[in-house]
């Protein structure tokens, strides 16, 4: 008996099958696990690498040194005045250059954006399954979410 | 303070925050936030923006195996998150024209209240008597997840959507203007007034916060409130503790959840409630 994805939240199944991933809609949602984990490692590693960058070199590669106290290091400065990347741009450009804190900032960019990833997913799959109320739904939260990365980038 | 001490310090507390957080529905910042600024001197904003990022963190860590469990009501996560994400972008602009501290106050009363509504609640198990309404029915809300720690299939309504959609559209607001995920008043909101069971309620909440924080974490990323010295280790830790959470989730029972639940509950309030005194 297979159960549409968009149902398996809904309803009521006479016994429970854990083992449905034969389905094809079994497979979708395996699917959007994958990419959450995969999403989700692969943001670790980046910033696991720009960490282990930071402490092995003992540079933030924006001028800072880091071998003294901490307090130095984490005194708080508004707007980064340059400390560490504020923007797509200067992310980019940090990574290219080695820098410790844009390689541990674009990790952390890759991390913001895996509920978004999760979100367009879902899309597709409501669209799949012809579930066009909550593609709608869905649609609304994914421009939501845009919309504020748009209004962030443009707005300060 | 040396740089091992300090990572070695909010990499460990991340962790079991994490823990914590992908158990309870919650962000993990309920941790985080009061060790990296109580414990270890760091400045709020900086607080704030490492909070957003565990909020994320938690809600990615564990979502991969609450989705793959079917215990995260999916639609219910979309239907509430129209609110919570519009909500999100507003208090983001909100943010300067409004003084936190009444907000503060208002939340603790609620977390407190809220707090004795779960005490009350405390040996229930799973939601009895529940009537599905019209809106609910109209929306597909009702579902069911197979519970390994009663080791059986639960099907369960919903209801309550109409009173819940504002509610969460205040959670949002709250989570743009002060950074936070807003997981408990999901959670809340979700046990509460739609009155689903716990296991849902806190799967549920998991995945909606990371997509509120979402919302909101660019324009925080850009207003230079998100350092990497320590963002990284709040990343990392909670990563790996909402790994291991989702672990322990499955052969929880939820009334074991609630007698988590409440302690963090109280705590909360009070934390809330000595911000908005201005402590």
């Amino acid at each position: 008996m297979s159960k549409n994805w968009s149902e398996r939240g809904a309803g009521t199944p006479p016994a429970p099958d854990p083992a449905d991933e034969d389905s094809v809609i079994g497979q979708v949602e395996i699917f959007i696990s994958n990419i959450l984990r995969f999403g989700v490692l692969i943001s670790a590693a980046v910033i696991a690498l720009g960490l282990v960058l930071l402490v092995v070199t003992h540079h933030s590669g924006y001028g800072q040194d880091l071998t003294g106290s901490v307090q130095e290091i984490i005194a708080f400065r508004g707007g980064a005045a340059g400390l560490f990347p504020t923007s797509l741009k200067e992310v980019w450009t940090g990574v290219m250059a080695f820098r410790p804190y844009s390689i541990i900032a674009l990790g952390l960019l890759l991390l913001i954006l895996t509920p978004v990833i999760r979100v367009a997913t879902s899309v597709l799959a409501f669209l799949y399954e012809r579930d066009y109320l909550y593609v709608g739904i869905t649609l609304f939260v994914l421009l939501v979410l845009i919309f504020g990365f748009v209004m962030g980038k443009t707005g300060e | 303070m040396s740089v091992p001490f300090f990572l070695t310090v909010t990499f460990f507390s991340s962790v079991v925050a994490g823990i914590v957080g992908a158990l309870l529905g919650l962000g993990g910042g309920i941790i985080v936030v009061p060790v990296l600024t109580l414990l270890l001197g760091v400045n709020i904003h900086y607080a704030i923006g490492a909070s957003i990022v565990s909020v994320i963190a938690t809600s990615s860590g564990a979502a991969a195996a609450y989705v793959r469990d079917r215990i995260t009501n999916i639609r219910i996560g979309m239907l509430l998150e129209m609110a919570t994400t519009t909500g999100a972008i507003s208090g983001a602009f909100l943010a300067g024209l409004i003084s936190p501290r009444w907000l503060y106050i208002i939340f603790a009363l609620m977390l407190g209240y809220s707090a004795l509504a779960m005490f009350q609640k405390r040996h229930q198990e799973l939601p009895t008597g529940v009537v599905t309404d019209p809106f609910t029915a109209k929306f597909r809300l009702d579902g069911s997840y197979y519970d390994l720690a009663l080791q059986k299939q639960v099907d369960y309504k919903t209801t309550g959507v109409a009173l819940a959609f504002p509610m969460m559209y205040v959670a949002g607001v709250l989570s743009g203007l002060l950074g936070i995920g807003s997981g408990l008043f999901k959670v809340l909101g979700m046990d509460i007034i739609m009155r689903l069971p716990m296991k849902v309620s806190t799967a549920t909440s998991n995945f909606m916060i990371g997509v509120t924080a979402a919302a909101s974490a660019g324009l925080y990323f850009m207003r230079g409130d998100i350092h990497p010295f320590i963002a990284a280790p709040v990343a990392l830790g909670i990563l790996l503790g909402a790994h291991l959470g989702t672990r322990v989730m499955a052969h929880i029972k939820s009334t074991t959840l609630r007698l988590i639940f409440l302690p963090v509950l109280l705590i909360s309030a009070l934390q809330m409630l000595l911000k908005g005194i201005g402590w």
